[in-house]
């Protein structure tokens, strides 16, 4: 059967998927009405549609452009012209906020695609393997565990020097992990399980173990915990661009802009408070998101609310 | 540790020990935790030399300039000891960390470790006091939360424990002064204490709030009070949400047992069931959730102190990044990190010791 011959919510429900890809997308769907259903975790999926739009269409929602100066209208008031009004150079603080959505979308993005992975492949190793190779990437994974995540993305970077590439970079070297832990925890439950030993009789070498029948089972509580994060790795981000150290002007990054608005936060507030909000309200929508996540997906460790 | 926990319940009293006699059984713990504290502490040392030593592409040139000649180059390559193999260098690098050398401050020039004495109790004032606002606001919204489990109550105290996630404390520091202290007068502004008040107590432990009482300057220890109340209540709000949400969890998790339906049905009070049987239970796991949280909040802040001029350890470390002062930083950033792994293992320890089930 196909979607055009039953209507498109019945082949996603059907009992009796004919292809891997309909049971695929059958099972993010019942994901996706569930999280409706939970207003937080529909309110976090909206705030993050809005996130992804913004940085998609930035050119056409924003009304100026976000560097280009305009001197005589230099710190107005929010208005009806200027929503979030203007900063020290002129500029359209909307506009800049709705540009910085790339930024924001293209951190969190990249630290995601870089430590995840990275934490998942230590950590599946790690248990598959178990012995020595379990004892010293744990140990190493430990270590990074008990030490302050944003003042090691300090140093990295001021090592590294200032931008965003290497804040970035700073930022996955710190994130990675609590997803070794975790991966590691989930290999181990079914290390021994029968389908591995299939698996391994037929001749599948460790590599092939690993990644097509263990790591697939460990995406899912990745998927959460990586939401979860997410808020930590905006807020870090911005806290390095407040500092200096992660995107450099005339970029319209939110922390780097509550940086500048930090001389005129007495007469000028809107210049810092605005972007400000921006963060706040993505952050906020990663953790309503996460936090329906897990009480759908891993409804034993969820809050029970 | 977990697993441990879940050990030492299936164990339970009566079963037969392997390990010899108790003291022995204890001895074993300490040298075993002391082993991994080592471990871990080397692993602070080696991330901060890789930092320092390694990842810079010439460490010597931001010592000399690039206007030395080549003979200075070369002695300074040779008095940092770069020369050496780097398995060398770090053993003298871990050498002169544990006889107190964190090397000079560009900036200050003095030694770290004196600058790094002089402002650790100005951060250790502010986070102790945050710690404080966050325990006592966070277990009893926690514990609240759980009793009106999906109650409005409850939906507000999660979004207000959430936003503890997503506020990023810099902006809520600048937000905090212009409405509190420009806009309405209430606190003191930026800094420790007002200025003309500056140094007319003597150091005596390096806190100011103690220090001002010992010499009996009332009028000192106001004026502190004032300057420290908003950056440790803004601190306190992000340990206030780390805390009523985990205190919510392990609430939940309580009130679902059977004991605690148990109680209710011999006629138990309701606040006794909720802060004498459930809490009781659950104060041993929230002490480690709020060590960890005071480790957390020495870390938080480094923000907070950069925004209310707070001449603590976050403000050194934030002045060396724009001065690339390297020791400076990398000083900062190991006592920061060595006090975090002594919390964070302490609280670990105090957690196996207070636990009942591991009473044996």
């Amino acid at each position: 059967m196909s979607p055009k011959t039953m209507g498109l919510s019945a082949w996603l429900t059907d009992d009796a998927p004919a292809s891997r890809a309909q049971a695929n997308l059958g099972r993010a769907y019942d994901i996706f009405r569930r999280l409706c259903r939970n207003p937080l975790a529909a309110l976090g999926m909206a705030i993050l549609l809005v996130l992804v739009l913004c940085a998609a269409f930035a050119p056409w929602i924003a009304p100026y452009s976000p560097i280009g100066q305009d001197l005589p209208n230099r710190l107005l008031p929010p208005s009806a012209a200027h929503w979030m009004g203007t900063d020290e150079l002129g500029r359209d603080i909307f506009s800049r906020v709705v540009h910085g959505a790339r930024l924001t979308l293209l951190i969190v993005g990249l630290v995601a695609v870089i430590s995840a992975p990275v934490g998942l492949i230590l950590g599946a190793v790690s248990g598959y393997f178990g012995g020595w190779a379990d004892r010293i990437l744990m140990g190493i994974t430990d270590i990074f565990l008990s030490l302050p995540k944003l003042i090691l993305a300090l140093a990295f970077v001021a090592a590294l020097g200032p931008g965003i590439e290497n804040a970035i970079i700073a930022i996955a070297i710190t994130a990675w992990p609590p997803y070794a832990r975790l991966a590691r925890a989930e290999t181990l439950t079914f290390r021994n399980a029968e389908f591995v030993q299939a698996a391994r009789l037929a001749g599948g070498s460790h590599a092939r173990v690993i990644g097509l029948h263990i790591l697939p089972l460990c995406t899912s509580s990745t998927i959460i915990r990586v939401t979860l994060d997410m808020a930590g790795i905006i807020l870090t981000a911005a806290g390095l661009g407040f500092l200096g150290l992660g995107a450099q002007p005339p970029l319209p990054e939110w922390g780097a802009m509550i940086s500048r608005g930090r001389a005129f936060i007495l007469d000028q507030w809107w210049v810092a408070t605005m972007p400000g909000f921006a963060i706040i309200v993505v952050s906020l929508g990663f953790c309503f998101l996460g936090d329906g996540l897990r009480d759908v997906l891993d409804p034993k460790s969820g809050d029970k609310a | 540790m977990s697993t441990d926990v879940e050990s030492a319940a299936l164990s339970g009293p009566s079963a037969p020990r392997r390990r010899g006699p108790r003291r022995f059984a204890g001895l074993r713990r300490l040298v075993e935790f002391l082993v991994i504290l080592a471990f871990t502490f080397l692993g602070l040392l080696a991330i901060t030399f890789f930092i320092g030593r390694v990842i810079p592409i010439d460490p010597v040139l931001s010592v000399v300039g690039d206007r030395a000649t080549a003979a200075q180059y070369e002695a300074a390559r040779v008095a940092m000891g770069l020369d050496q193999p780097l398995p060398v260098q770090f053993v003298h690098y871990v050498a002169d960390v544990f006889s107190g050398d964190l090397g000079r401050s560009v900036s200050t020039n003095r030694p770290v470790a004196d600058d790094l004495a002089r402002v650790f109790p100005a951060t250790l004032e502010m986070a102790t006091i945050g710690i404080v606002i966050g325990v006592l606001l966070g277990v009893p919204l926690g514990v609240l939360s759980a009793v009106k489990r999906g109650r409005l109550i409850d939906q507000l105290i999660r979004i207000f424990a959430l936003l503890g996630y997503s506020v990023p404390a810099f902006w809520l520091g600048l937000v905090g002064l212009a409405l509190f202290y420009a806009g309405l007068g209430w606190v003191g502004g930026p800094g420790r204490v007002d200025i003309f008040y500056d140094g007319l107590v003597d150091p005596v432990t390096g806190l100011l709030l103690v220090d001002s009482l010992i010499a009996g300057d009332l009028d000192v220890f106001f004026s502190a009070l004032d300057h420290i109340i908003l950056p440790a209540t803004i601190l306190g709000f992000f340990s206030l949400a780390y805390i009523a949400r985990m205190t919510r969890s392990f609430m939940l998790d309580q009130l679902g047992q059977e004991y605690v339906t148990t109680a209710r049905v011999k006629g138990v009070p309701e606040w006794k069931v909720i802060w004498v049987h459930a809490f009781g239970t659950i104060r041993v796991p929230l002490i480690t959730v709020i060590g960890l949280s005071y480790a957390a909040l020495l870390e938080g802040s480094v923000m907070i102190e950069t925004v209310f001029s707070w001449p603590g350890i976050g403000n050194y470390l934030t002045t060396a990044l724009f001065n690339a002062d390297m020791n400076a930083v990398l000083g900062a950033t190991l006592v920061i990190g060595t006090v975090f792994i002594l919390i964070n293992k302490l609280s670990d320890i105090l957690y196996r010791i207070l636990d009942p089930r591991s009473r044996t």
